[in-house]
């Protein structure tokens, strides 16, 4: 007779990730006011993510497109995708381009990227770890690697609550020390969930340790073309590595971009050092992928290829961002301006230097509770939050709400 | 110095070779036996008609939220399709001890599904627990399990050479004899590559043993359902008995080919377990499983199966659909053996219609698979698996005097 006993019993409940902890928490909450600032899709001014006219068209056409067949992709994804999406981020020109030292494999989103990126360097190389991540960083991240099979993961000090900024000098301190052939993993724009990005000078800086200590950088770039609502500006960091010859993986994604979030549009770059490898690279890429997911998801990828190929496309898309960019940077100045208005302890001056979907108010563990329980307003970990989500009904409320926090609690 | 350098070029997956050379092939009358997906009588991949309606009626939808899935995909998909799986009225799902997780097709369902149980089963991250699949078995679950981390992957006894069928008591002894604990990878239906799956009575005495040695974990791969009979209830047949038994079992779905949504990744891993507080506590740390490996999973494809399998007459206009390309397959079956009969090919063929599903397993040899992809231009797994989808009306007599030029001049 078979046990009574489940073959589950060892298995515990999982602890809760802080964003779906949140979320339960919002949808539950009855209260009249309550406002969801955690989320991370961009939001208009009416609270919903939305979608792109052109993007909506295109889909359509897609749809309605005899000659698309419906057959088993690579497991890299679409050729033609990938050679977008590795030009959009290098730029067409690229050294590394022309030299052919540039693996581009289609992921499913930045996750599935990171994921690709860390089995590749976990199985293809002696490398064992550290990596190094910015503190604060995505919840997420310490553990794919980890799944990857990455014990040493450490952190290096990033985001300076007190001083509402990056602290340079820390970073800085904390990357000499790192051990040689570390992987450091840094936002090329749009940093999650401080959204504080570094100047160029501020770069030059940080890759100058990156190459004295023979640290391979593992850039993340999320929403290229969202952060200045420039496509070339958001990726400057990444070019400029690649120009001084360094090896590196970036992980994209199209998400934010395109607004096509559910669909997990995802790239993954390494650019190498040789070109003799290139092959083999890819080659493993394949293998890895195979059994992770064995093949992307093909019509989103189309969507952003059909895009990124066509230069009236292509302009409208990128007016779009700015309508997106620029509307973070209108609540971000509003954010400010109430929060000096109302004389709130400290300088809002960070809020507008950068854009992007993301800013961090820089708030204590009990300022941030005090916002949860007594004000129903839900932001992540040390007052990070995303200002799309922030509107003319809401701006007055959550404005006064921070002084109140910031006053009140210490 | 890059950190690459000491890369080796992987081997390339056979699968891909087989079709990358037959692209690659000027010859015209070319047969492309390989790859598993459907094709029609033209020998092109076919968009279901229902599939079709319901991409027109998403893509004009503007209700439709365009936010990031949950983690463990779309409530109505799981739901739908794991009573795809079990029976809309299954038991188990009255008694609320069944749960799913959308996946990356049936890859990502078997790779969730593997790395929860490299976690949480048979103690804490227990790399040593065998796994055993069928000998031969689809190529990739080996790697998927690898890579999971398991140490150690064994072939449980299956195909029969000899007489060309399943090695039952072969199976069944492996089954005994296996270490406590291991995980048995089952195929639900049409197995892949033999396309022989035991007969009801079969299955039963697999489950008696299991049920015997009940420490064994059975984990299925359903990637054919509606697909192999044309029925889906019949194609349902050994996952529903084992339920109903008692077993708690993992089971990975794929709807690529019985939807034919081969690029839009759409699967699902269903869990039966005890009781619903063993489903809660396996689907949360599976949660956090899918959060490192692909974050949320992709919506389209899955919106499009839940809207199928829960609106009536697109349900029904489905599985019209899927019992079209069955019935082409089992045409395709019961031509090429009357084709080889009456050219009098040596051997017996009666396999051919006996198997089921997309793939037979003709019994011809390596070399006589060499002639014919060298020779002929049909190509065709060196292992002597065809893709019966392949074959067509117009070039089924080229390949059955292929196959008998094979066997006669080729040992």
């Amino acid at each position: 007779m078979s046990s009574s006993l489940s073959a589950f019993s060892d298995t515990p409940m999982a602890t809760i990730n802080t964003e779906v902890k949140l979320l339960a928490a919002f949808r539950r909450d009855s209260h009249h006011d309550k406002v969801y600032l955690a989320g991370r899709e961009y939001v208009g001014e009416g609270g919903q993510a939305s979608v792109l006219p052109l993007i909506w068209k295109i889909k359509q056409q897609i749809g309605a497109d005899p000659t698309l067949h419906p057959e088993y992709p690579s497991p890299l994804g679409l050729q033609e995708f990938s050679r977008r999406a590795t030009e959009l981020a290098l730029g067409r020109d690229s050294s590394a381009l022309v030299e052919n030292r540039v693996v581009g494999v289609q992921t499913v989103g930045t996750a599935g990227a990171v994921r690709l990126g860390a089995e590749l360097l976990k199985h293809c190389s002696s490398w064992n770890g550290p990596v190094l991540l910015s503190s604060p960083c995505d919840e997420s991240l310490p553990h794919i690697f980890e799944a990857a099979g990455v014990r040493d993961v450490q952190h290096y000090r990033y985001w300076d609550g007190e001083h509402r900024g990056v602290s340079m000098e820390k970073m800085l301190e904390d990357l000499e020390k790192a051990p040689e052939q570390s992987v450091v993993v840094l936002y090329a724009a749009g940093h999650y969930p401080t959204g504080a990005d570094l100047s160029q000078e501020e770069w030059k800086g940080v890759i100058d340790v990156l190459v004295r200590r023979r640290l391979l950088p593992f850039l993340l770039l999320p929403a290229q073309g969202l952060c200045s609502g420039d496509v070339e500006l958001d990726s400057w960091a990444l070019r400029y590595c690649v120009s001084l010859g360094l090896e590196l993986l970036c992980a994209q994604s199209f998400s934010h971009s395109f607004g096509l979030y559910g669909e997990r549009v995802g790239h993954l770059l390494c650019v190498l050092k040789e070109n003799s490898n290139q092959l083999a690279v890819q080659s493993q890429a394949e293998k890895i992928i195979q059994t992770l997911w064995s093949r992307p998801p093909v019509e989103s990828a189309r969507v952003v290829t059909t895009v990124l190929s066509n230069p009236a496309h292509l302009v409208e898309w990128q007016e779009g961002l700015k309508g997106t960019v620029e509307r973070c940077m209108l609540m971000r100045e509003r954010l400010r301006e109430k929060l000096r208005l109302i004389g709130s302890p400290g300088s809002w001056e960070h809020l507008i230097k950068l854009g992007g979907l993301f800013c961090c108010i820089g708030l204590t563990v009990q300022q941030v509770e005090f916002l949860l329980k007594r004000k129903h307003i839900y932001v992540l970990p040390g007052g990070c939050l995303n200002v799309s989500a922030i509107n003319s009904r809401n701006l007055d409320y959550v404005s006064e709400s921070i002084h109140q926090a910031l006053t009140s609690q210490p | 110095m890059s950190l690459f350098r000491e890369v080796p070029l992987a081997a390339p997956v056979a699968v891909f070779k087989l079709t990358a050379d037959f692209r690659e092939d000027p010859a015209p009358n070319k047969v492309n036996l390989g790859v598993g997906a459907y094709r029609t009588d033209e020998g092109k991949p076919w968009v279901l008609p229902v599939v079709k309606k319901v991409e027109k009626m998403i893509a004009e939808d503007n209700s439709l939220n365009h936010e990031y899935l949950p983690i463990l995909g779309l409530p109505e998909f799981r739901s739908s399709a794991s009573k795809i799986a079990l029976g809309e009225d299954s038991p188990a799902i009255l008694e609320k001890r069944v749960g799913a997780v959308q996946c990356l097709g049936g890859t990502g369902a078997l790779k969730i599904g593997a790395e929860f149980l490299r976690r949480w089963y048979n103690g804490n991250d227990n790399t040593k627990t065998p796994i055993y699949v069928s000998a031969p078995t689809w190529e990739n679950h080996n790697a998927v399990f690898a890579n999971a981390g398991f140490e150690d992957i064994r072939p449980y006894k299956y195909w029969d050479a000899q007489k060309r069928g399943l090695d039952l008591s072969g199976f069944l002894g492996d089954l005994e004899s296996a270490p406590e604990y291991s995980i048995f990878v089952l195929h639900a239906c049409a197995h892949n590559p033999t396309g022989t799956d035991p007969s009801h009575d079969e299955w039963k005495q697999i489950a008696e043993v299991m049920k015997v040695r009940f420490s064994l974990f059975a984990f299925f791969d359903s990637a054919y359902q509606g697909f192999a009979s044309g029925n889906l209830e019949k194609d349902a047949w050994a996952v529903r008995f084992f339920v109903s038994q008692g077993f708690e079992i993992l089971c990975a779905q794929s709807f690529s080919k019985n939807f034919g949504l081969y690029n839009e990744r759409v699967g699902n891993l269903t869990v039966v377990a005890k009781d619903e507080d063993n489903v809660n506590r396996v689907l949360s740390q599976m949660e956090k499983i899918v959060r490192i490996t692909w974050s949320n999973p992709p919506s389209q494809g899955a919106r499009l199966v839940a809207i199928t399998l829960t609106t009536p007459e697109l349900f029904n206009e489905w599985k019209d659909n899927v019992k079209t390309m069955a019935d082409r397959v089992l045409l395709m079956r019961a031509e090429l053996k009357a084709r080889l009969l009456s050219l009098g090919t040596p051997g017996t063929w009666e396999h051919i219609t006996q198997q089921i599903g997309m793939f037979s397993f003709t019994g011809l040899n390596p070399k006589q698979v060499e002639y014919l992809v060298k020779e002929k231009h049909i190509y065709l797994m060196a292992s002597g698996r065809i893709n019966m989808c392949g074959l067509t009306t117009k070039n089924i007599d080229y390949v059955a005097e292929s196959i008998h030029e094979a066997v006669t001049r080729v040992q």
